[in-house]
């Protein structure tokens, strides 16, 4: 084992992944800390993504493809199905298998991989962060980097001890619960979100499609609400109404920081990717998608800077990031508060009027419109994504 | 003459069985004061505060304030 590298990252999920191997094609030395023995598990996610979010990265391969999605329908709290036909719009993955393949894509690459080696400190020259500390298999070790990449999720820490402040607001982490049931009878290539005051307030409960007859269904409520109802109560309620019967083949909880990223991704000598960086949607909660596009900068721009031999240079991530997709989850955020908010009888009304539009012409654009009609205030914030 | 309090001290407590390790109450601490391994997790008592956040925001309600020394 060497005792440095050009470049640390920790977390083998897709942002550290892709982050990894971005890095690694372009010359450097890069080693991925993994703190659990499996690379993609436990699944920690409802698994759905966009079809341009997935091919940007990796070139689609059935093995990781649990269902092919063309069609979304947004559930209203008494019970209107409105439907939006997307054409090719996307997948639910399976995550084990396709974050397998992107940490063995970053591999094939020359990165190293170590598994359950979890990283408990810094290395720092002054106030530079020259590295990390991790415990593997119980032994205390160290590994010197010009660069380290955090892509430690949600539960993120390493951030907090190069002095970012990292941590989310009780009130933007939706903490999840989700079900993988089998027995599920519904459309195979159809997202299904539910909206309503007793079934996810603040937030929405997703069913998605997957193979063999099976679905995730999960939720997420914000911590706000968690603290006089727990997500998993939420959910327990939900599939004793709906699903009483389906046989529950894995349930999991999770977190997902909905909120803007943070306003600081890098310091000297560390930069955060993922949701550890919280490049989540703020609106949808995705972050696949996005976390992979903050892990390719993060890559290529450590590689860069360790090449050119310009510690400084790292710092430019932030405003790429920012132009990418920062900006935009900023306009998402402000959409899903007002969203959020709305009311059992607003929710409905969106959806009896947006039934009414003829199916060929439904779109997200439409939809909201319509949502405007009842929230004028929105106006700005949609006007903002769609022009 | 002063005596002892008989209400002992409430402390965070996370109820390992119950834990599902999924890192919500980590993402939240403001204090960093959860300590999350692949398959343990600690509550690091000179930073806690007691805030509760990590209890609203458990997925699992896996987190309860505990009374610690409560005298009989």
């Amino acid at each position: 084992m060497r005792e440095e590298y050009d470049i640390v990252v920790v977390g083998t999920g897709p942002s550290g992944s892709i982050a990894a191997r971005y890095a690694a094609e372009k010359g450097v030395s890069v080693l991925m800390l993994e703190k659990d023995r499996d690379i993609g598990y436990p699944v920690r996610c409802g698994e759905a993504i966009s079809k341009a979010g997935v091919e940007e990265f990796i070139a689609v391969d059935e093995k990781w493809i649990s269902a092919k999605i063309n069609k979304f329908a947004l559930v209203s709290p008494d019970g209107t199905e409105a439907s939006i036909d997307f054409g090719d719009a996307g997948y639910v993955l399976e995550r084990k298998v396709f974050d397998y393949e992107l940490a063995k894509s970053a591999a094939n690459k020359g990165a190293v991989i170590l598994t359950k080696a979890y990283v408990n400190g810094l290395l720092f020259d002054g106030d530079k962060v020259a590295g990390v500390k991790y415990e593997y298999r119980g032994e205390q070790k160290e590994v010197r980097a010009k660069v380290v990449i955090a892509a430690d999720g949600v539960e993120s820490r390493v951030g907090r001890w190069a002095g970012i402040q990292t941590y989310t607001d009780f009130r933007d982490m939706e903490c999840c619960m989700q079900v993988t049931a089998s027995n599920i009878n519904i459309d195979p290539g159809t997202l299904y979100f539910y909206f309503g005051e007793n079934i996810a307030p603040n937030g929405y409960l997703w069913v998605f499609p997957k193979s063999g007859g099976c679905a995730n269904i999960g939720l997420g409520v914000s911590g706000i609400i968690g603290k006089k109802k727990s997500a998993q109560s939420y959910l327990n309620d939900f599939l004793n109404k709906n699903y009483p019967d389906a046989p529950v083949l894995t349930s999991f909880a999770g977190g997902v920081p909905s909120c803007p990223t943070l306003k600081k991704i890098s310091a000297p000598g560390i930069m955060i990717a993922g949701d550890a960086a919280r490049q989540v949607n703020p609106l949808s909660g995705g972050g696949i998608a996005s976390g992979m596009i903050g892990g390719s900068i993060a890559g290529r721009v450590a590689a860069e800077s360790v090449r050119m031999n310009k510690p400084d240079h790292i710092f430019s991530y932030d405003a790429e990031w920012n132009n990418r997709l920062g900006k935009r989850h900023e306009t998402f955020n402000r959409i899903k508060n007002g969203i959020y908010n709305f009311s059992d009888d607003k929710f409905n009304n969106i959806a009896a009027s947006f039934v009414k539009i003829p199916e060929n012409k439904r779109s997200l654009r439409s939809l909201f419109t319509v949502a405007l009609f009842n929230n004028p205030s929105l106006l700005i914030d949609i006007a903002k994504v769609f022009i | 003459m002063f005596r002892q309090a008989k209400t002992g001290i409430l402390i965070i407590d996370i109820n390992s069985d119950k834990c599902d390790l999924c890192g919500c109450c980590v993402g939240i601490c403001p204090e960093d004061a959860i300590e999350l391994k692949e398959s343990e997790i600690f509550i690091i008592d000179e930073r806690c505060t007691n805030c509760s956040k990590c209890i609203w925001s458990c997925p699992i309600e896996a987190i309860k304030l505990k009374k610690e020394g409560v005298a009989a």
